[in-house]
C-alpha cells in the first residue's frame, strides 16, 4: 500500500472520530486539536485495525510512552500504521 | 439511630479460599496475578489476572447446585457459609423475616453465557441446558443466598460496575441502621475470567500485561481478578444481646455521581463520596488512619483519586496511609469492594495495613504514603473504602473499630 493511500485512510478515520471533515484533517494536528479525547484515541485506533487489518500496540494508561505506536500527531500515526502494515503484512 | 457492625465475613478470591487465607496472603504482600488458564487464552492479548485456581466445584456442590450455580454463585455460597458461620446466626421466625441479602455483581452469570453462546454460536447446536436463564442472571447469587439460609426479608442485587459491592454494603448498612432489618448478608461476588469477560475489557487498552502496580510511575493499567466476599451485618444491641464477636462497626457511607463520563472518572464526585462518608460517619477527616483506596493501576484511577484524597484531607493526607489491594487480588469488579474490606477489617481488628504490592517508583502525581510492598502494623480506629466505578458512580464506606 502506497503511503498516500494510507495517509488518506487514516485522515478519513481520524476525520469521522472528530466528526469533522476530512479537509480538516492535517499532518501537523494531534488528535487533541482534532477534538479526539483519550477515550477517542481508543476508538480511532480499533477503526485503524480494522480498516488495515493490523494489531496496533497501544496502553491507553501511557500514550505519550508508546514507543511502538506513537499517536503524538497524525503525521506520526500515519508514520506507524505505515510501519505496522510493513511488519505484519509484509 | 441505630448502630451496624459486621458480625460475620468470608471469601474466595485469589489470594485465598477463606478470611484467614486471605488475610494471611495481604499481610505477606503477596501477588496471586499470574497466567490465565482459560479455554482459547491463546486468542487473548491480556493473558493474564488473578484467578481462582484448582477450585473443584464438585468438593462443594451436589450436580442439580452445579446445574444451577454459575462460578459467581458457587463464590458467593462459599463465602456466606464461612460469614454466616461464623457469625453464628440461624434464620427462623421473625429473625428470618427480619434478615435479607444485598449482593453486587457487574457480570453476574457470564461465565454461563460465555459458554452457551458457544454451543449455539460456535457448534452451532440448536439447544441450551433448561437452566440457562436461572443460572445466568444477575439475582441468581443473592437468591441463593437467601434460599439457602432463609432470609425472608429484602433481597436483590445492586449492579454499579466496579462500585457494585460498595453500594449493595451501603444499601444493606442503610437497612439495618433505619430498622427496615436487624441482619443483613452483603457482598459482593464476580467470575468474569472467561474468553468473552477478558476480551471485552481489552478493548478499552487499560488492562496491563505484566502486572497490577497501583500508584507507581511505571503502573501499565488494570488487571482483573475474581470471587467473593460478604459480610454479616448485624444491629449492634441485636449482635450484643447474643455476645456475638463484633469485627468492626460500619460507621457511615456516602453515594455520588460524577453525572460527566462515561469511563472518565472525577475528582469532585470522589471528593463529595469521601466527605460525605465522614459526616455521615460523625468522623473527622484527622480520625481516618487507612484508606482502602479503588487503585485500579490505571493512569486516570490512581491521579484522579490521589488528588481528591489531597484535598480532602488537606494536610492529614500526609498523616493517613492509604493502599491498594488490587495489586494483589486483582480488581474484582462488582467483588472487589467486598473482597477489599477484609483489609479495613484487617487494619482496625488487627493493626495491620495491608500494603500496594508490586510498587517500584514514586509517581509524583500520586504523592501519598501508598504503603509500598510491605505490611504496617499500626494503630488504626477509623477507615474509608472507596469505590468509583464506570459511569462515574461512586461509593465510600466508612468503618470505625469497636
Amino acid at each position: 500500500m502506497k503511503t498516500e493511500d494510507i495517509r488518506s485512510r487514516v485522515h478519513a478515520i481520524l476525520a469521522e472520530q472528530a466528526m469533522i471533515d476530512q479537509t480538516d484533517v492535517t499532518d501537523a494536528a494531534s488528535p487533541a486539536d482534532l477534538g479526539i479525547d483519550s477515550m477517542g484515541v481508543v476508538e480511532a485506533i480499533f477503526a485503524i485495525e480494522e480498516g488495515f487489518d493490523i494489531t496496533v500496540p497501544f496502553n491507553a494508561n501511557e500514550p505519550g510512552k508508546s514507543a511502538e505506536f506513537d499517536i503524538s500527531s497524525v503525521g506520526a500515526i500515519v508514520t506507524a500504521v505505515e510501519g505496522l502494515i510493513a511488519r505484519q503484512r509484509g | 439511630m441505630r448502630r451496624v457492625v459486621i458480625t460475620g465475613a468470608g471469601t474466595v478470591n485469589a489470594l485465598g479460599a477463606d478470611v484467614p487465607e486471605t488475610l494471611d496472603a495481604m499481610r505477606e504482600g503477596r501477588c496471586a496475578i499470574g497466567p490465565l488458564d482459560i479455554p482459547d487464552v491463546d486468542r487473548l492479548t491480556i493473558r493474564i489476572g488473578a484467578q481462582v485456581h484448582d477450585f473443584d466445584e464438585g468438593a462443594h456442590f451436589n450436580r442439580q447446585q452445579i446445574a444451577l450455580f454459575d462460578r459467581y454463585t458457587q463464590f458467593a455460597i462459599l463465602a456466606a457459609r464461612e460469614a454466616i458461620g461464623q457469625a453464628g446466626l440461624t434464620f427462623t421466625g421473625e429473625t428470618a423475616a427480619r434478615a435479607g441479602v444485598v449482593l453486587g455483581t457487574s457480570g453476574g452469570g457470564l461465565n454461563t453465557q460465555d459458554q452457551n453462546y458457544r454451543v449455539v454460536y460456535e457448534e452451532g447446536k440448536n439447544r441450551v441446558h433448561p437452566f440457562v436463564v436461572p443460572k445466568l442472571m444477575n439475582n441468581a447469587a443473592a437468591a441463593h443466598v437467601s434460599m439457602e439460609w432463609n432470609l425472608k426479608g429484602p433481597s436483590f442485587t445492586v449492579a454499579t460496575a466496579c462500585a457494585s459491592s460498595n453500594h449493595a454494603i451501603g444499601q444493606a448498612f442503610q437497612f439495618v441502621r433505619s430498622g427496615m432489618a436487624d441482619v443483613m448478608v452483603t457482598g459482593g461476588a464476580e467470575a468474569m475470567l472467561c474468553f468473552g469477560g477478558v476480551k471485552a475489557w481489552e478493548g478499552l487498552r487499560v488492562m496491563s500485561r505484566d502486572t497490577c502496580r497501583p500508584f507507581c510511575a511505571t503502573r501499565s493499567g488494570m488487571v482483573q481478578g475474581e470471587g467473593a466476599g460478604i459480610f454479616v451485618l448485624e444491629e449492634y444491641e441485636h449482635a450484643r444481646a447474643r455476645g456475638a464477636d463484633i469485627l468492626a462497626e460500619i460507621a457511615g457511607v456516602a453515594m455520588t455521581s460524577d453525572a460527566s463520563d462515561i469511563v472518565m472518572p472525577s475528582r469532585q464526585g470522589a471528593e463529595r463520596a469521601m466527605t460525605g462518608a465522614l459526616r455521615d460517619a460523625g468522623l473527622n477527616a484527622s480520625d481516618i488512619g487507612y484508606i482502602n483506596a479503588h487503585g485500579t493501576g490505571t493512569a486516570a484511577n490512581d491521579k484522579t483519586e490521589c488528588a481528591a484524597v489531597a484535598h480532602v484531607f488537606d494536610r492529614h493526607a500526609d498523616r493517613l496511609a492509604i493502599s491498594s489491594t488490587k495489586s494483589m487480588h486483582g480488581h474484582c469488579i462488582g467483588a472487589t469492594g467486598a473482597i477489599e474490606l477484609l483489609a479495613c477489617i484487617m487494619a482496625l481488628r488487627d493493626g495491620v495495613i495491608a500494603p500496594t504490592a508490586n510498587w517500584q517508583e514514586m509517581d509524583p502525581e500520586c504523592a501519598l504514603d501508598v504503603v509500598p510492598n510491605i505490611a504496617r502494623e499500626t494503630r488504626v480506629t477509623a477507615c474509608l473504602s472507596n469505590a468509583f466505578a464506570f459511569g462515574g458512580m461512586n461509593a465510600v464506606l466508612a468503618l470505625r473499630a469497636t
